[in-house]
């Protein structure tokens, strides 16, 4: 039953010319742990083999970034001995599978990779896109993701503070879950995963090990197939409680100096943990397998190291420290045990029942994980839709449409499932650009945001990736936030399309370009290839995570209006481009054109602009304009207070392409009339496009005279949809 | 010897759980269904060898923890 | 005032709660494991917050029967006052200590927004600070918070003036469209007799600060501090 044949390789995930290479690695045939181990260490989660060429040309440096890509989470400096750690990782496919269970385990492991490092999580954030609303499977999977999400965040304790959801029919047969942990550690007490100092104890705690998501390569393979179907879950199942425990004792062993590493079981369990460990401290490890608690009896070396149980981390502790640690994990009710050490052999040795069953260089076998120059092809380029062919629709029923529309509707149906206070520091809760918490105790505060449009990126991977980052730039400047640092959660297709492969180093080009452009460097991201159903791709959808630092919290700014006769200012140039628009989309059907370009310079001088201003108090109201362009964020604004406002158009600009245009770079502010004057022309000595467009005041919204709707009318529009959808009979 | 903890809403509480899966039900199709509630089932192993101890001793553990009396009934079953 | 906070496994709002106190009292309040049975004379102890044993069983049932549960109902037969919110509320209803229990919302979803409560008693330290019939603000944020219990109970509670706080709309009406999990006659808070324990779903620890955007909760620690200094 232990002949590996072709067969046994490649439903593990291995081409031939990997397996040869092993064989090559190793001077002998793998044994079937061994090539589970290989399998793993080299599919594309684990080794990015696809990206790797890619991702490194992403600008990760700056002064106050403590650390880039490589370890759990990025890590940057907010001042006062704190630093923030933050990641975004996806969950695609364990939550198509089982929505719940899926987009829960996807909030655990993602805070795992937080508080591994020694941070406190302090929010949780996530990018979430379902399929067509028409797609049978859509409601249960929405209503499933978002109560995995809720039902695991809010029983650790840590406010989910926003997101963002888009509908579209490319992701019918693969939704994306990327969910968002942000995390505060003292400077001085950050935790690496590099395993250093011979002879030093490695310890396993948390939950205990049984067969969860042993991976679906591995359910095909001959050694199981007379086992009973119970015996093999694939699907991960997490214990929030377990994993509140977990965060207050590995914070309390922080707190002392026993820890050497740390690193949390995610992906591949064990196998990927131990050899990245090992790894990094260029050390060998000997664990035996009998000391790992299992929750089963009869676990076999391969199903150890392969589980994806959920809420376990490993540790090497400084010799002598493992009482005091065993101590802390028993209080907290979890398990701890002893299950190896740190040789100088450079190997990785595992023995169960006395024998050893697998001995692999670590090494060679980390860092020989391939990377690919796949092929690619720039993705053809659509032409520009100018404004005089796409018909114009009534802007009163145009605005009712896209406030309806299931991209713009509101998402209170989901936020309200989410704990978003816990904590007590939560300061812009969900639904307006960025969110916002206290940093606890102190004067500081953290906007946070998710940002993509994919639609923009099938239609240019460059313009879509430099516009996802701008987005996150400007939801962050928003707030009065400073933008500090970006994670990323690259979902694509199949990279072996060359098509695909484009939307990938082109989305990467275009994001590097702005985080270059913005000083918003890349410190941690996490990739998702293979997003295909019946060789249907997903959109490109490289999700981007943010976040900026308010260093005086009363500064903050926010989305409604705040009182009547206030004076509204557009800042940021309009030309009213309507290719790739939602105006386009919704009311006429096409999904079509190139998107919006993105001009870096002026959303760098706009953003700085807009800061200045918050940051002498001068603006009561900002909001960033985005999907719908500008009527839709007016009516936001004024949706978010219940106060109307007057608006006067342009001239010079086709109505249609005025009100709807999604030209990037602009805001919408408010300020006191009277302060109005002095803030034009401040904009005109900066050389920033910037004009007055109406009043706030009244309990309607008017464009030139004409009542567009009542403040009630689009707010209930805007309500109605997702729980009037949510509530029809799921079919499932 | 194992014991098996049936615990059930008493009649007259209100089941919005049950509600819902019967409304589920109905919209696929399975029609004819007048009324569903919904419970927990718990299993115990017990060190316990005599039947009738166990059985007391389980309906203590129900009285205590296991079921909220309040709202839910319960019943053992030993062997 | 002296002042404590139990933590069980998985309480997660023990934190929020020793802010808002700190805030009122000028201290901070003690912390108190729920494996520690022996505790130091205390006014005010409070249940807090979260998910105790991960709301595995029923939500509160496990903290109920913990060590430290004991020694809590003694203190509040001696007199000491305890306030539960939200799991504490669960806590607190499933020991014995206040009437009904707390079931599944009526929506069936977690929900987690800023509610209306209408204060119905004011003759209690916990609500001193209050006017009757005022109409505050607080969060909730929870999936078992709908309050019930039999006929003659409620009849009991009511006739008692047990009735803490209503869930309202902003002018003051109950409402089923103000009851945000469905809750018996509107009820968000109840006392035991004697009005030294109180049990509520909403998070008055939660708006009792401007920075977060409201201070409703606020006269409630406060009122415990001027009544029990």
């Amino acid at each position: 039953m232990s002949e590996i044949t072709p067969e046994v390789v490649a439903a593990h995930g291995l081409t031939m010319d990997e397996w040869a290479h092993a064989v090559e690695l190793l001077g002998r045939q793998p044994n079937r742990t061994e090539l589970g181990i290989f399998s793993v260490m080299w599919s594309e989660h684990c080794s990015y083999k696809s990206s790797k060429k890619w991702l490194k040309t992403l600008p990760t440096t700056a002064p106050w970034v403590i650390c880039g890509p490589g370890e759990n989470a990025g890590v940057i400096d907010i001042g006062d001995g704190q630093a923030i750690i933050f990641k975004m990782e996806s969950h695609n496919h364990p939550s198509f599978i089982e929505p719940y269970q899926g987009a829960a385990t996807g909030v655990g492991g993602i805070l795992r990779d937080v508080f591994t490092m020694g941070a406190r999580p302090i929010a949780n954030m996530n990018a979430l896109r379902f399929g067509s609303p028409d797609h049978p499977k859509t409601r249960h999977l929405v209503s499933g993701v978002v109560a995995g999400i809720g039902g695991y965040g809010n029983c650790v304790g840590v406010p989910t503070i926003g997101g963002e959801t888009n509908f579209h029919a490319s992701y019918n047969g693969n939704i994306l879950v990327n969910a968002m942990t942000v995390g505060l550690a003292p400077t001085d007490r950050i935790f690496y995963s590099a395993a250093v100092g011979i002879g030093n104890p490695v310890v396993y705690v948390g939950s205990k090990t049984g067969r969860d998501g042993i991976h679906g390569a591995t359910m095909a393979s001959a050694e199981f197939s007379e086992d009973s179907e119970e015996k093999r879950p694939t699907v991960q199942v997490g214990d929030p409680f377990t994993e509140k425990l977990l965060i207050e004792a590995c914070l309390e062993l922080m707190a002392t100096d026993a820890i050497v590493a740390i690193q949390d079981m995610g992906a591949a369990g064990l196998t990927s943990s131990s050899f990245e460990m090992a790894s990094k401290g260029e050390t060998g490890i000997e664990m035996d397998l009998d000391a790992v608690p299992c929750r089963e009896p009869g676990m076999t070396p391969y199903e150890i190291m392969l589980s994806e149980s959920q809420e376990r981390m490993l540790m090497v502790l400084k010799p002598g420290r493992e009482d005091l640690a065993r101590s802390i994990f028993e209080k907290w009710e979890l398990d701890f045990a002893i299950v190896g050490h740190l040789t100088n052999s450079g190997r990785m040795v595992l023995t169960k029942s006395g024998t050893v069953v697998a001995d692999l260089p670590i090494a060679p076998l980390a860092a020989a994980s391939p990377e690919y120059d796949r092929p690619w092809v720039s993705p053809a380029r659509q032409p520009v839709v100018p404004a005089e062919q796409v018909p114009e629709t009534d802007p009163a029923t145009a605005l009712r449409a896209l406030l309806a529309c299931p991209d713009l509707a509101s998402r209170r149906w989901i936020w309200e499932q989410y704990d978003h206070m816990v904590m007590g520091d939560t300061m812009i809760r969900p639904g307006g650009d960025a969110s916002m918490v206290r940093i606890h105790g102190t004067k500081k505060a953290l906007a946070v945001t998710t940002d993509c449009t994919p639609r923009y990126c099938l239609a240019d991977p460059m313009e879509g990736g430099r516009q996802a980052v701008a987005e996150a730039y400007r939801n962050i400047t928003a707030t009065g936030a400073l933008p500090l640092a970006v994670t990323d959660n690259l979902n694509f297709g199949n990279p072996q399309k060359p098509e695909i492969m484009g939307q990938i180093v082109e989305a990467i080009q275009g994001m590097g370009e702005a985080c270059r452009a913005l000083d918003f460097p890349v410190v941690s991201g996490n990739v998702s290839l293979y997003n295909e159903t019946n060789g249907q791709p997903i959109l490109p959808t490289p999700a981007i995570g943010a976040v900026g630092l308010l260093a005086d919290a009363t500064l903050a700014v926010t989305v409604p209006f705040k009182a009547e006769g206030e004076a509204i200012l557009l800042l940021g140039e309009t030309t009213g481009w309507l290719g790739q628009s939602l105006y386009l989309r919704e009311l006429h059907g096409r999904e079509e054109g190139a998107p919006p370009p993105v001009d870096l310079a002026a959303e760098r001088r706009i953003g700085d602009f807009v800061r200045a201003q918050i940051g002498k108090r001068r603006l009561t109201a900002c909001h960033d304009l985005s999907d719908g362009g500008l009527l839709v964020a007016a009516a936001e604004m004024a949706m978010a207070s219940g106060v109307g406002a007057r608006l006067d158009s342009q001239s010079g600009i086709a109505p249609h392409a005025w009100a709807f245009g999604e030209d990037q770079a602009r805001y919408l502010v408010t300020l006191p009339a009277a302060q109005a004057e002095a803030l034009l022309a401040e904009a005109k000595t900066a050389a920033i496009p910037c004009a007055r467009i109406g009043t706030t005041g009244g309990t309607v919204l008017t464009l030139d005279g004409k009542v567009l709707a009542s403040v009630a009318e689009m707010k209930s529009l805007n309500e109605a949809w997702l729980p009037g959808y949510m509530s029809k009979a799921a079919a499932h | 010897m194992k014991a098996k903890v049936h615990i059930t809403l008493k009649n007259g509480v209100l089941d919005p759980q049950g509600k819902a899966v019967q409304h589920a039900l109905g919209s696929l199709g399975f029609g004819g269904v007048d009324d569903v509630r919904q419970g927990k089932y718990i299993e115990l192993d017990l060190a316990e060898t005599d039947p009738a101890k166990a059985k007391a001793s389980v309906e203590a553990m129900c009285k205590t923890l296991l079921a909220n009396t309040v709202i839910e009934n319960f019943s053992v079953e030993i062997g | 005032m002296k002042a404590a906070v139990i933590v069980f496994p998985g309480s997660n709002c023990d934190r929020d709660v020793a802010v808002a106190l700190e805030a009122s009292m000028g201290a901070k309040p003690l912390m108190i494991w729920h494996r520690d049975t022996e505790l130091p004379p205390l006014d005010l102890i409070v249940v807090p917050g979260g998910f105790s044993y991960g709301d595995y069983l029923r939500s509160g049932a496990m903290a109920a029967h913990s060590p430290v549960m004991r020694e809590v109902k003694a203190r509040a037969e001696q007199g000491a006052f305890v306030l539960g919110i939200c799991n504490g509320f669960q806590i607190l209803t499933e020991a014995g200590l206040l009437p009904g229990v707390l079931m599944r919302n009526a929506g069936l979803k977690f929900v987690c927004r800023d509610v209306c409560l209408r204060v119905e008693a004011t003759n209690s330290a916990f609500t001193k600070g209050y006017a009757p019939g005022q109409v505050i603000r607080a969060p909730v944020a929870h999936h078992d918070g709908n309050w019930f219990t039999d006929p003659d109970t409620h009849k009991r509670v009511e006739d008692e003036g047990q009735v803490a706080f209503r869930y309202c709309d902003e002018g003051g009406s109950l409402s089923p469209q103000s009851n945000p999990n469905g809750s018996l006659a509107n009820i968000a808070g109840v006392f035991n007799e004697r009005r030294n324990v109180l049990g509520l779903m909403p998070h008055p620890e939660r708006l009792a600060d401007a920075m977060l955007g409201g201070t409703d909760g606020k006269p409630m620690f406060d009122g415990l501090v001027e009544a029990l200094s």
